[in-house]
C-alpha cells in the first residue's frame, strides 16, 4: 500500500518501501487505482464516507498474501478499526479479511526476518508514531531494522512515548496545541545532537519537521523506508 | 417492556463556557506557569505508574479491575436495587434522582426543612456535575468545600482542573495569593506546611458550624449497602461524622456487588490515581449513627443520579460506565497536560471528559460538542486507564454523535473527498493539482501559506513541497 501521504507529499517513500522489499527477495506488487485507507474521514467522525473509500481500498488489495503498509496509522486503521467501521456491513467478511493480511512494513521484516542491506547511515533518533506504540503496540521492529544498517546509531530521545501533536485532524481543528507539541517533539529529537529524525510514519513526520522549519529547532526528518531502503 | 427513560439532555448544561474551545486552549497556552505545574504533576505521575506496574503488578490488577466493572454495568438495575434496600435497612435513606434538577431540589429542601445554614463538603464530582453549590447558595446556605484543593478552586471561583487534584493547575505562590484574599490579611505563610496548617485552622471552624455534611461515594456496596469514600486529608472524615445530617451523593455506576469486589477497586483506586497502594483514609459509612454509638450523624441520606447514565448501559459508549474517577487518564494525556482541565469547560476534563461531557448533555450541547476533537487519538489514555475503558474508541464514536458546525462544515468537504477517492482515476487528479499547487507555491522545499482548511495547517508550521524536507 502506498499511502496517501506518501503519494501527497513523499512518492520517495513508498519507492522506498518497494525497494527495500526487493532487495529483501520479496516479490512485490503495487496495485493501480488504489487511494486512501479512509482514515481521515474515520477519525473526523465521518464513518460513511470513510467506508466508501476503505470499501474501494478492500477491492484493490483483494487477492495479495500480505499487504505491507509503509504507515503504522494506516495499518492500524485497517487492523483495529475496519471490524468496527465493517461491522454488520455485506462486505464485513472482507474487511476482516484484509485486517488479518494487512502488516505494517518494518513488523513485516521482522516477522520474515528480513534484511533490506540498506546502505550505512549515521546518528539518528526514531520517533515512535502513537499508531504503532499503541495501536499495534510495538516499538522494537524499526529499532531492529535499524539495528542492521551498518553504521547506524539510535539515540533515544526523551519522553519518547509521548504524541507529536499531530493526529490528522487535529492538526488543523487546533493548530496551536497541535503546534506546542510539535515543537516539544522537535525540541526533544534535537536535543539527542542527532542529525535526523526517522519514524514509520509520515505524518507525524510532515509536521515534526513543518513545525521545526517554523521555529528554526534544527532536525531533519526522514521516513524509516528512506534508511532501510537506501 | 423497557422502563428506562431515554434523556438525551438531563436538565442543566453544565458546562460552562467563554469563548471557542479553540480559543481556550490558546488563552490556557499563553499561561507561563500552567504548563510547568501540569508538566510537573503528570511526571510525577507517569513515573509512579511505572512503579505500581514493576511492584504491584498493576497490569494484572487493572484485568480484574476491568472485568468486575463490566460486570458491576450489566448488573446495575439488580445491584441499586440490593444497594437501597441494604441502606434503608441500616436506618437510611435512599433516592434516585433522574437528573441534576431533582438531586439539587432534594438536597436544599431538606436542607430547608431542618433548618440548615451551614454545609460542609467533601469532594464530589457528582455534585460538581450538578452543580449543588450553585443550587444551594441560591437557595441561602453557605457552603464549605473542606477538600483542600477544593477550597482553594471555591475560593477562585474556578472549576476542578482534575478529577482528584482539582488545584493541580496552580502552584503554591497562586495559593498563597488566594489565601491572602480570603483571609482578608497579608499574614498568610507562603511554604507548604504553612498554607496547609493555615486552611486547617479556618476550615476547622466551619466543621463545628455545619449542620449538613455532602460527600461524594467512590464506591456503594450493594451486599450491605455501605459507601466507600477514599480520601487523603481526612475532611471526608469529618463531614460524614460531625454535622447533625450526612448527605452522600453518588453517580448510579458506582455502585458493586460486594466487599470482594470493592476491596479490588479500592486498591487500583489509589494506584491509578496517585501512584499509592493505598488511600490515606477509607471511610466505610453504613447507615446513620446507631443506638449505643457514641458518635455519627443522625441522619444518613444517599442521592443516587442517574443524569444520563442508565441510557448509556447497552449503548456503544456502555464502557464509560466503568469508570473510577481515578483521573490517570487526564495525567497520561498530552493535551491535557498542555492546556489542563479548565480549558474544556466542564467539570470533567480530559479524554474521559471529552467523552462523557457530551454523552450527559447531548451531542448539540454548544459547550461540549467539540470536546471529542479535542485529542489526537494517541492512545496513552486508553493505557492509563485502570478498568480498560478503550477511550481512543470511544474518542471516534463521540466524534461520529457529534453535531458541531465545525463537523458539519467539513461534513461537506469530506463528502467531496469521498467521491473522489473512491476511485483511482479521481484520486489521481486530486494528486495531480495537489502537487502541482505545491509546486507553485513552494519556495527553497517549503510551503508557508495554504489556502482553505489548509491555513490551519500552515498557521503553525510549514508544508514541505520537496521530500526529505530541507532544514
Amino acid at each position: 500500500m502506498r499511502t496517501c501521504l506518501s503519494d501527497a507529499i513523499a512518492p520517495k517513500v513508498w519507492k522506498a518501501t518497494r525497494r527495500a522489499l526487493e532487495r529483501a527477495g520479496v516479490e512485490v506488487k503495487v496495485p493501480r487505482g488504489q487511494t486512501c485507507c479512509g482514515q481521515p474521514a474515520w477519525t473526523a467522525g465521518h464513518p460513511d464516507q470513510a467506508r466508501a473509500v476503505a470499501r474501494h481500498t478492500i477491492k484493490v488489495f483483494a487477492g495479495s498474501d500480505e499487504v505491507v503498509v509503509p504507515s503504522g496509522s494506516c495499518a492500524g486503521m485497517v487492523i483495529h478499526a475496519y471490524p468496527e467501521l465493517f461491522a454488520g456491513q455485506p462486505d464485513e467478511e472482507d474487511a476482516l479479511d484484509l485486517a488479518l493480511r494487512t502488516i505494517e512494513f518494518t513488523q513485516f521484516l521482522a516477522k520474515h526476518d528480513l534484511d533490506p542491506r540498506a546502505k550505512a547511515c549515521g546518528a539518528l533518533t526514531v520517533h515512535d508514531s502513537c499508531h504503532m506504540l499503541r495501536v499495534l503496540d510495538e516499538n522494537e521492529s524499526p529499532r531492529d531494522a535499524l539495528a542492521k544498517v551498518p553504521g547506524c546509531e539510535v539515540r533515544e530521545m526523551a519522553h519518547a512515548d509521548q504524541c507529536c501533536g499531530f493526529g490528522g485532524v487535529f492538526a488543523l481543528n487546533f493548530p496551536e496545541l497541535s503546534g506546542r507539541l510539535g515543537e516539544q517533539k522537535a525540541q526533544a529529537a534535537a536535543a539527542t545532537g542527532a542529525p535526523e529524525v526517522v519514524s514509520c510514519d509520515l505524518g507525524c513526520l510532515m509536521h515534526i519537521a513543518g513545525r521545526a522549519h517554523r521555529t528554526g529547532i534544527p532536525i531533519r526528518a526522514r521516513h524509516i523506508s528512506e534508511v532501510l531502503g537506501s | 417492556m423497557s422502563t428506562r427513560r431515554r434523556r438525551r439532555n438531563p436538565g442543566v448544561a453544565y458546562s460552562d463556557v467563554t469563548g471557542t474551545l479553540r480559543e481556550r486552549t490558546v488563552d490556557a497556552l499563553r499561561d507561563p506557569t500552567l504548563a510547568d505545574n501540569l508538566r510537573t504533576a503528570g511526571d510525577s505521575w507517569g513515573a509512579g505508574r511505572e512503579v505500581m506496574k514493576r511492584d504491584f503488578g498493576f497490569d494484572e490488577m487493572r484485568d480484574r479491575a476491568r472485568d468486575i466493572r463490566r460486570s458491576n454495568i450489566r448488573n446495575m438495575p439488580a445491584l441499586l436495587a440490593e444497594l437501597q434496600s441494604n441502606v434503608r435497612a441500616s436506618g437510611g435513606v435512599v433516592v434516585r434522582a433522574a437528573d441534576a434538577d431533582e438531586a439539587c431540589r432534594y438536597i436544599t429542601d431538606l436542607a430547608r426543612a431542618r433548618g440548615a445554614h451551614v454545609v460542609a463538603k467533601s469532594k464530589s464530582m457528582a455534585t460538581e456535575e450538578i452543580k449543588l453549590n450553585e443550587a444551594m447558595e441560591h437557595a441561602g446556605l453557605e457552603v464549605v468545600e473542606t477538600d483542600l484543593g477544593e477550597w482553594i478552586i471555591q475560593l477562585a471561583n474556578e472549576h476542578p482542573s482534575h478529577i482528584i487534584a482539582p488545584a493541580v493547575h496552580l502552584n503554591r505562590d497562586q495559593v498563597a495569593a488566594l489565601f491572602r484574599e480570603e483571609a482578608g490579611t497579608d499574614d498568610v505563610p507562603t511554604d507548604r506546611e504553612g498554607l496547609v496548617a493555615h486552611a486547617r485552622v479556618r476550615l476547622r471552624e466551619k466543621f463545628a458550624q455545619a449542620e449538613i455534611g455532602i460527600s461524594g461515594v467512590n464506591l456503594a456496596v450493594a451486599s450491605t449497602g455501605t459507601v466507600c469514600i477514599v480520601e487523603n486529608e481526612g475532611n471526608a472524615r469529618l463531614v460524614t461524622s460531625q454535622p447533625r445530617i450526612h448527605v452522600a451523593v453518588m453517580g448510579m455506576e458506582r455502585v458493586v456487588a460486594d466487599w470482594d469486589e470493592a476491596a479490588h477497586i479500592l486498591q487500583v483506586l489509589p494506584m491509578a490515581a496517585i501512584s499509592q497502594d493505598a488511600a490515606n483514609y477509607v471511610n466505610l459509612i453504613t447507615g446513620p449513627r446507631r443506638e449505643g454509638e457514641t458518635d455519627g450523624p443522625e441522619e444518613f441520606h444517599l442521592v443516587i443520579i442517574d443524569g444520563g447514565r442508565g441510557a448509556l448501559r447497552g449503548s456503544e459508549f456502555e464502557e464509560v460506565l466503568s469508570c473510577i474517577r481515578c483521573g490517570a487518564c487526564l495525567y497520561s494525556c498530552p493535551m491535557w497536560q498542555n492546556v489542563g482541565g479548565q480549558a474544556y469547560g466542564s467539570p470533567y476534563s480530559g479524554p474521559i471528559g471529552a467523552i462523557i461531557t457530551p454523552l450527559l448533555e447531548g451531542p448539540s450541547s454548544p459547550g461540549s460538542r467539540d470536546l471529542p476533537f479535542m485529542s489526537t487519538l494517541c492512545g496513552a489514555c486508553g493505557d492509563a486507564c485502570p478498568v480498560g475503558i478503550p477511550l481512543p474508541d470511544l474518542l471516534v464514536r463521540a466524534r461520529a454523535r457529534s453535531s458541531s458546525p465545525a463537523k458539519r462544515k467539513a461534513g461537506l468537504a469530506f463528502r467531496v473527498w469521498s467521491l473522489l477517492w473512491r476511485r483511482g482515476i479521481t484520486y489521481r487528479l486530486t494528486m495531480i493539482g495537489w502537487r502541482l499547487g505545491l509546486r507553485i507555491r513552494g519556495r527553497d522545499g517549503w510551503v508557508n501559506r495554504l489556502p482553505g482548511p489548509g491555513s490551519g495547517w500552515t498557521k503553525v508550521r510549514d508544508m514541505p513541497s520537496k521530500w526529505p524536507p530541507r532544514r
